[in-house]
């Protein structure tokens, strides 16, 4: 069923790109190809093995159980909230939550969790800003003016 | 002697105190990365490529760092095999059957040391190796034009999805994912966008070290949690260190012909060193007289799969260095790290850039060699200090990539990026489909259709023009076998289970 679902949405994928590549423009020096042709025989062999992986699809794959998709989903979310607060919020505050609570869904232990979760922060960033000298900011800028 | 005085030209470049220092270091990140089952050596060596570029560092210093953590994490893979039953990483899988056994009955200093310096020996012979066959290589490829290029990159898409996968369609697929994400961006010849869907930061294509990283490292975070660190192992206690001359006499045959069997498995593409050991450890089982200690302890058991993975990371190099078609997980890793870097591997760095291709050389040479002191000499201070645990490692590494990619282009686009390679990653690895082949497509997308372009502006359109070289049928061919051939062969290579105790 798995492999079904994904063949069949690769498959839509592949067309979807197969037909965007009619719309590339091309400029007046073409060459005999041109930049159209390779992209379509991409899109053709990967709409073939999708169709291929649509008619055999193998065994199905082991999935987590729903508490496990909420805990991949809970680090998906940090994970992204990390990324856009990395900015802002200046090096320290985002990655000692990250990486703590990235800490306590392997080890489902607070303390520990907390205690990685500061150590990493204040180490990586004595490590990056320090040692090997990027330019990251420890906390926001707004609050050192 | 041409050979002697290039390689003295390499270490001119790769010796001084500040590269050193990096060896050393790098090393030691390289043990504390493959420490961690899944991470390995190349997501260790993709998750600081970015770093070591956003540093500042020159070519050369930063192909001794990266190395240097390459083999650093190479050799790390044995010494969980061997302690804990559990495989640091692929290739180190094998050297779980003799190694454990041995370090169960007491004997675990001598695996480790034994294993250690198989790894030497296979790693500095081929080294040799590549030394030897690298610029006669490069002197052939030298003739190829476009339409044997693009008759090497499918040689090199079909044997890699055909051996590295279990399922044919799903690897054809995933180079095609490559490619196809390769084209996005401005196209070469005509310098219009290409499935940008409007998006400025699509313009210069996607990053391939944000490609690399999200599907190899950021993936690993979802695997790892969905296994839930489920890797309760029973640990063997480590005595005091000795030095089994003995052994490491007795073994030294198998070593050498461990080295060939791995080295000419490296060179193949798609095989890396996961075939290299284990083609080192079935032949040498097949070899020896009385083999009924294989898989009981027998010394020859670790010696083997040590030797051959190492020679066979070494042969990887030669096509990856010569024809800038890499063969395998981490010479894809590295590929990237040397475009990253600007240079374009291929036979004409041994001609324009003879330091890059001979510094690289030196460094190897110098990383096994600070490899073999800290693994030999200080091999119990290492398994004390480096016993980092998953819990604090993996939040670690995951923070690094971030910040890597962050200070590679500062933009948050980037970092989501990323995140979508990793949870794509996921998925695709859960569906087994095989993820190196899609680094593949999108390192060498461009490349490849650009030669295709080349050739038919040679031949005015021509499409037989791709099969009239001997050469390029030759790789056609090569091609066809490589990818149907795994079909009928994957019967006879079955990994032996690994016992249970």
């Amino acid at each position: 069923m798995s492999d079904r679902l994904f063949g069949l949405i690769v498959l839509i994928g592949s067309v979807a790109y197969f037909m965007a590549a009619a719309s590339i423009p091309t400029g007046f020096l073409v060459d005999p190809v041109g930049p159209k042709l390779f992209p379509r025989l991409v899109s053709g062999l990967a709409a073939l093995c999708a169709l291929l992986i649509l008619i055999r699809p193998d065994a199905e794959p082991d999935w987590p159980g729903t508490g496990t998709w909420l805990r991949l989903l809970l680090a998906l979310a940090v994970l992204v909230a990390y990324a856009y607060t990395l900015k802002p919020l200046g090096f320290l505050i985002p990655t000692a939550v990250a990486s703590g609570v990235l800490s306590f869904q392997i080890r489902s232990r607070l303390l520990p969790a907390v205690l990685t979760g500061l150590g990493l922060s204040v180490g990586l960033f004595i490590l990056f800003r320090f040692v090997l000298g990027l330019s990251l900011f420890a906390i926001p800028r707004t609050w050192m003016s | 002697m041409e050979t002697f005085s290039l390689l003295a030209q390499g270490f001119a470049v790769a010796l001084t105190p500040t590269t050193l220092a990096l060896a050393v270091a790098g090393c030691i990140i390289g043990t504390m990365v493959g420490a961690l089952p899944g991470l390995g050596p190349s997501n260790g060596v993709a998750i600081l490529i970015p770093l070591a570029f956003s540093l500042g560092l020159d070519a050369t210093e930063a192909l001794i760092l990266m190395t240097s953590v390459y083999y650093g994490a190479m050799y790390r893979g044995r010494i969980s095999s061997i302690l804990l039953n559990i495989p640091g990483d692929e290739p180190a899988l094998m050297t779980t059957l003799d190694g454990y056994p041995m370090a169960r009955d007491g004997r675990a200093s001598d695996a480790l040391v034994l294993s250690g310096v198989a790894s030497f020996v296979g790693a500095l012979l081929a080294t040799f190796g590549l030394m030897l066959l690298a610029p006669v290589l490069a002197r052939v490829a030298y003739l190829f034009g476009p339409a044997e290029y693009f008759a090497l990159y499918l040689l090199a898409f079909s044997t890699l999805g055909g051996i590295a996968s279990d399922n044919q369609r799903k690897a054809a697929l995933a180079a095609c994912m490559g490619l196809a994400i390769a084209m996005i961006g401005l196209d070469n010849s005509t310098g219009m966008s290409r499935f940008t869907g409007g998006n400025l930061h699509l313009m210069d294509g996607v990053d391939f070290l944000v490609a690399i990283v999200g599907l190899f490292a950021v993936s690993e975070v979802f695997i790892f949690i969905e296994s839930h660190g489920r890797s309760s192992a029973i640990g063997v206690k480590l005595e005091s260190i000795t030095i089994p001359f003995k052994d490491i006499v007795n073994t030294f045959g198998t070593m050498l012909r461990s080295t060939v069997i791995g080295f000419v498995a490296g060179i193949l593409p798609g095989a890396g060193a996961s075939l290299g050991s284990f083609l080192a450890y079935m032949s040498e089982k097949a070899w020896v007289r009385d083999n009924s200690q294989f898989g009981k302890g027998d010394p020859r058991g670790v010696a083997a799969p040590e030797a051959g993975n190492k020679a066979a990371a070494g042969g990887a190099l030669v096509p990856m260095l010569t024809l800038g078609v890499p063969g395998s997980r981490t010479t894809a890793v590295l590929l990237a790290l040397l475009m990253t870097l600007n240079i374009t591997p291929g036979p004409l760095q041994f001609t324009e850039r003879p330091e890059v291709v001979w510094g690289l050389m030196a460094a190897l040479l110098i990383a096994n060699i600070v490899l073999l002191i800290l693994n030999v000499p200080m091999v119990r201070i290492f398994v004390k200090v480096l016993s980092v645990p998953p819990w604090i490692l993996l939040p670690g590494a995951c923070m690094v990539s971030f910040v890597g990619i962050y200070s590679l282009s500062g933009s948050y686009f980037d970092l989501v990026l990323m995140i979508v390679f990793g949870l794509l990653g996921y998925f695709l690895r859960k569906l087994h489909v095989p993820t190196v082949p899609i680094i593949l497509g999108i390192l060498l997308g461009n490349h490849m259709e650009d030669s295709l372009r080349r050739a038919m502006v040679i031949s005015g359109g021509d499409w037989k023009y791709l099969f009239q070289s001997g050469i390029s049928i030759g790789f056609w061919i090569a091609a066809i076998i490589g990818f149907v051939a795994p079909v009928f062969l994957r019967r006879f290579l079955k990994t032996p289970t690994p016992h249970t105790t």
